[in-house]
Formats: C-alpha cells, sequence, structure tokens
C-alpha cells in the first residue's frame, strides 16, 4: 500500500498516458479490419486491404488533398503575418499596444461556431459564394492569433546583448536580422506554423460554415462518413497521420537536443 | 498613464523626436497585414452578427435592422437547457484534465527521466492527428460490443465494468446499460480531445518549477499535502489558469463530442447554432444565441481570472 502512495503519480500518469494514447492505437489496429457491413465498429477479420489502397473510397483523396493545401496556404500566410506581429509587440513600445493585444486575445476566446457563423453573415451580406477562397480567409483568421503568441513567447525570450553582440562587430542591422535575430527565433516561428498547419487541418466547425459542396475537406469528409458508415481508409489515413506526427516531433526533438549539444 | 509619458515635451529636441517617430512606423508596418486582417475578418463580422441578431425578416425576402430584443428572449427560453449543459459539461471536462493533466504534467516534467521526450512527444502527437478520426474511436472503445466490453469480458473482471456503471448509474451520467450515447460518453470524449490544451501550458509551467523548493518546504516539517498546497499549487497557478481557459472556452462551443458521442439528450449549444444557421436558416436566433453563448463564456472567464488572482494573463 505504501508503495502505491509513493508512486502514486507515477501510477495515475502512466493511466493517463493509457487513456491518451487508447484512441490512436484503436485507429491504427482497426485499419487492418475487413467491416461486416458499412460501420467499422467491431473487428471482424484481419486484411491489409485498406493499406494497399488507401484512396478506394470515392472522394477520400480529393478531400485530403483539398485539407493539405488549404492546410499549407493557410499556415504559410499565417506564419508570418503572425511572426511580424509578434515581432512588434515583443519588440516595440507603441501606442494601442493593449488594444492589439485585446484583438489577438479575442478569437482565441471566441467559440469556433461564433466565428464561423459571424463570418458566415458577413459573407452573406457582402454576396461572397462559399468555397476554397472562404474557407483559407477563415482558417488564416483563426490560425494568426496561436502563431503570434507561440512566437512571441519565443521573441521576448531572446537575449537582447546577442543582437547586440552582433552589432559590436559591425553587422548591420538587415545582416543583425538575418543571422542572429532569425535563426534564434527560427524554432518559435517553426512551432507556430506547425500548430497553424494541424489547426487548419483538423478544424470541422469553421470550416463547415464556409464551405460549399463542392469544397469539401477532409474532417467534413470524416464527418459525413460518420452518418454514412465509416469506410476503414479512414483510418489508415489516421494511422499514417499519427505515426507521422510521431516522426516529425520525434525528429524535431532529437534535432534540437543534438543542436543544444553542439552549442 | 502610459499616454502622459508619451506626450510630454521631450527634452532632447527636435532631432530625437523625429528619430523617434521614424522608429515608431516601424512597429505598425509590422503589425498593419495581421491585424487587418483580424478586423476585417474577424472584428466586423462580429459586429455584422450583433447586427443579425436584432434584425427581422426572411431569407427570401431579406432582413432589415428592427432592433427586435425579443429574438434573444425567445431564443433564451427555447434554449437555455442547452446552454446550461454546454457549461456544466465543458466545466465538468475541465476539472477532469485538469485532475487527469496535472500528474501527467508533474510525471513528465519531473518523474520520467529519460523517458521526458518520449512522453511528451507521445502527449503531442495525437495533437497532430485527426481530432475527429479520434472521437470516431471512441465509438469503438465504449459501443455495446465494443472494446471495453470485450476487453472485461475476455479478462473475466466484467464485475469492473459493471461497477463502474453502477457508479456512472447513480452520478445520472448513464441511464441505462449503455456507456456510448450518454452523458458519460460526451464528458467522456471533451475531457480526452481537450487534455492536450492542459498538459501542455501545466507542462511548460512545472517544468521550471525548482524542485529545491520543495525540499525547503520538507526541511520545515511541512507535509506533503501541506508543501502542495502552499508551496507547488500557488506556484503553478500560471499554468493551471492557462490551460484551464484553454480548455474551457472551445469545450463550451464544442458540438463534435456530443453529436458523435451524445444523444438527443445530450444536445449542447454549439449544436443548436450550427443548426439554427445552416438548416433551419433562422439567422437572427442563431446570431442571438452566439452572442450569448460568447456573453456567457467572457464572464465565466472574466469571474474566474478575478477569482485566481494572475489579471496578467488576459
Amino acid at each position: 500500500m505504501s508503495w502505491i502512495r509513493r508512486n502514486l503519480v507515477i501510477i495515475v500518469g502512466l493511466a493517463v498516458m493509457v487513456y491518451v494514447l487508447l484512441p490512436n492505437l484503436v485507429v491504427i489496429v482497426y485499419s487492418f479490419n475487413k467491416p461486416a457491413g458499412r460501420f467499422n465498429f467491431s473487428f471482424t477479420q484481419f486484411s491489409i486491404d485498406a493499406w494497399t489502397n488507401p484512396c478506394g473510397t470515392p472522394g477520400i483523396c480529393d478531400s485530403l488533398g483539398l485539407s493539405l493545401q488549404i492546410g499549407v496556404v493557410a499556415s504559410l500566410v499565417a506564419t508570418v503575418l503572425g511572426t511580424m506581429v509578434a515581432f512588434a509587440l515583443g519588440r516595440h513600445r507603441f501606442r494601442g499596444r493593449a488594444a492589439t493585444n485585446l484583438l489577438i486575445f479575442l478569437p482565441m476566446a471566441t467559440p469556433e461556431v461564433v466565428m464561423g457563423s459571424s463570418l458566415l453573415t458577413l459573407f452573406i451580406a457582402l454576396g461572397v459564394p462559399s468555397g476554397r477562397t472562404t474557407i483559407l480567409i477563415a482558417h488564416i483568421m483563426f490560425c494568426l492569433s496561436f502563431v503570434v503568441v507561440t512566437v512571441k513567447a519565443r521573441v521576448a525570450s531572446l537575449d537582447p546583448r546577442l543582437e547586440e553582440a552582433a552589432a559590436d562587430l559591425y553587422a548591420g542591422p538587415v545582416q543583425t536580422f538575418l543571422k542572429v535575430t532569425l535563426p534564434l527565433v527560427a524554432p518559435g516561428i517553426a512551432a507556430g506554423g506547425l500548430l497553424a498547419f494541424s489547426l487548419s487541418f483538423d478544424d470541422y466547425i469553421i470550416t463547415n460554415f464556409n464551405a460549399s459542396p463542392s469544397s469539401v475537406t477532409f474532417p467534413m469528409y470524416v464527418w459525413g462518413a460518420a452518418q454514412r458508415g465509416v469506410p476503414v481508409q479512414i483510418n489508415v489515413i489516421g494511422s499514417v497521420m499519427f505515426l507521422g506526427a510521431l516522426a516529425i516531433v520525434a525528429i524535431g526533438q532529437v534535432v534540437s537536443a543534438q543542436r543544444s549539444k553542439a552549442v | 498613464m502610459a499616454e502622459a509619458v508619451l506626450q510630454a515635451p521631450r527634452p532632447d529636441g527636435p532631432s530625437a523626436a523625429v528619430r523617434h517617430v521614424r522608429r515608431n512606423w516601424v512597429p505598425y508596418l509590422l503589425l498593419a497585414p495581421g491585424l487587418l486582417w483580424l478586423l476585417i475578418f474577424f472584428a466586423v463580422p462580429t459586429l455584422s452578427l450583433a447586427s443579425q441578431s436584432l434584425q427581422t425578416g426572411d431569407i427570401d425576402n431579406g432582413y432589415a435592422l428592427t432592433w427586435h430584443w425579443q429574438t434573444y428572449t425567445d431564443a433564451l427560453s427555447s434554449y437555455w437547457s442547452q446552454l446550461l449543459r454546454s457549461v456544466i459539461y465543458a466545466g465538468t471536462a475541465t476539472v477532469l484534465t485538469l485532475a487527469f493533466g496535472y500528474p501527467l504534467a508533474w510525471f513528465i516534467a519531473h518523474r520520467s527521466g529519460r523517458w521526458k521526450n518520449i512522453l511528451l512527444i507521445l502527449v503531442i502527437a495525437p495533437f497532430f492527428t485527426s481530432f475527429l478520426i479520434r472521437t470516431l474511436a471512441w465509438q469503438t472503445i465504449l459501443g455495446d460490443s465494443g472494446l471495453l466490453v470485450n476487453l472485461t469480458e475476455a479478462t473475466h473482471t466484467t464485475f469492473l465494468l459493471d461497477g463502474f456503471k453502477a457508479v456512472l448509474r447513480a452520478l445520472g451520467l448513464i441511464s441505462n446499460d449503455q456507456l456510448l450515447f450518454s452523458p458519460f460518453a460526451v464528458i467522456c470524449g471533451l475531457t480526452y480531445n481537450f487534455l492536450p490544451f492542459m498538459v501542455l501550458p501545466l507542462y511548460a509551467n512545472l517544468e521550471r518549477l525548482d524542485l529545491r523548493l520543495t525540499e525547503a518546504a520538507s526541511d520545515l516539517y511541512a507535509s506533503p499535502v501541506q508543501t502542495f498546497r502552499r508551496v507547488i499549487w500557488p506556484l503553478s497557478l500560471p499554468g493551471v489558469v492557462a490551460g484551464t481557459l484553454l480548455t474551457f472556452i472551445p469545450a463550451t462551443g464544442d458540438f463534435i463530442n456530443s453529436v458523435l458521442l451524445g444523444s438527443t439528450q445530450t444536445t449542447m449549444i454549439g449544436q443548436v447554432i450550427d443548426g439554427q444557421f445552416l438548416r433551419v436558416l433562422d439567422y437572427p436566433t442563431a446570431a442571438a444565441l452566439s452572442f450569448v453563448l460568447m456573453a456567457l463564456i467572457i464572464s465565466i472567464v472574466i469571474f474566474y481570472v478575478r477569482r485566481a488572482g494572475t489579471e496578467e494573463l488576459v
């Protein structure tokens, strides 16, 4: 009993870890299933059919392609705009700072359903037809704040003496920025960009308000499939995303560990 | 205070002032594109939504602003139960993410040794994979012939599951023998989906916490419980506040969990707003409900942040 009490944190921590990972394991296991009916609920037979033919269900890879496209463009634009705002907030004192901070904070404090519907009201009022462009506009909007917050944290933790040292060594402002400041802030920008991509790629609620029947993103496809019957291919794509994310984060960790060793 | 300083006459002459003004351009140039985007596509739509909530008309003949406040009272009297339910579910899920996330974050930050990075990756990775697919996986886990049932049958531990169900039934979280399509399943899904939003800020906070403080506390004869209450908890408060806000706000508006894991008895307000906008096409009611939801969340957040006492956060 005292052993349990001493290791309570470890036991609870590991139990929560199981809770976090269980659905991912289920997704992987059921990607090798051959379901008997429309729904992939009970494991009937082992099969690699879905893995050899991931686009086997109509529409699934088109939606995936659209989501990737939107994710890349939206996260790029949001990262550039957000990084600029983060530098302004992290580096400069100016009038209207408090108002700017509020404008950055509000989208994060607004429920997605409110943002999606308000944007739809605007598009209806302006007569803008829904589609790819409106989805992009919405995604850039809700990713922006998260990029600002992520990059700002990195900018704020920057040691100003490093830039002063560069100036002492006769580096111009542009050189200092490109050779000193930017590489130091880069991990924050990368983290912000990745976060923006995953937010955009995963969004259903806002997207559904601003999409047209011809612009079905991957989450919209999954949502529709949840009502009609989920094809095994969805589990395959989910597994690939999980393993891919593991790989990307793991590589990032190794690289940053080696870098800190080198320094 | 800050404005008075800015407007005070400068002792260092006009050339310094000119230089000052020129340097002051830089932040505005950096801000302009991002802020314009948020103004046009966040602030203006929010105002347009406010106007929509006070309009009358219909989709065929157009709408006119008639300051019809009754939409609000009608919407509230029809949907107050869904609104209340959303706050209760999201609040419960937030408390649970804190209860689960705190030990996990502490464990990763201070007790996992060389496993630290691997565990952190395992917490972050699900964050980057599809939210919807993982929520659907809970159908497979909790379903009537699902994983949980099969697992307990295979290991002859059905009595554990039955005991758990009895507790849930006593709490009113399931109404019959079914785990899925119940308030329990919805709260379970919400807790699961928003756990990383709690763990990451908590981890960032707890990792910086100096363990020598806990040693000092125990040197001064504080029990572990006292050490936690008087030393660790107050120091981790910024992480707790950030995590609870990041969890509670999106969870209140979420309807993915209540649709996929719940039933008609578990409808949350997001689902109502979504339906009013996209299916019923009653824009004023949907807009009014959106505003009520926003006002409710903002007032809860302000009350909470005041009470928690970390005002620099907002």
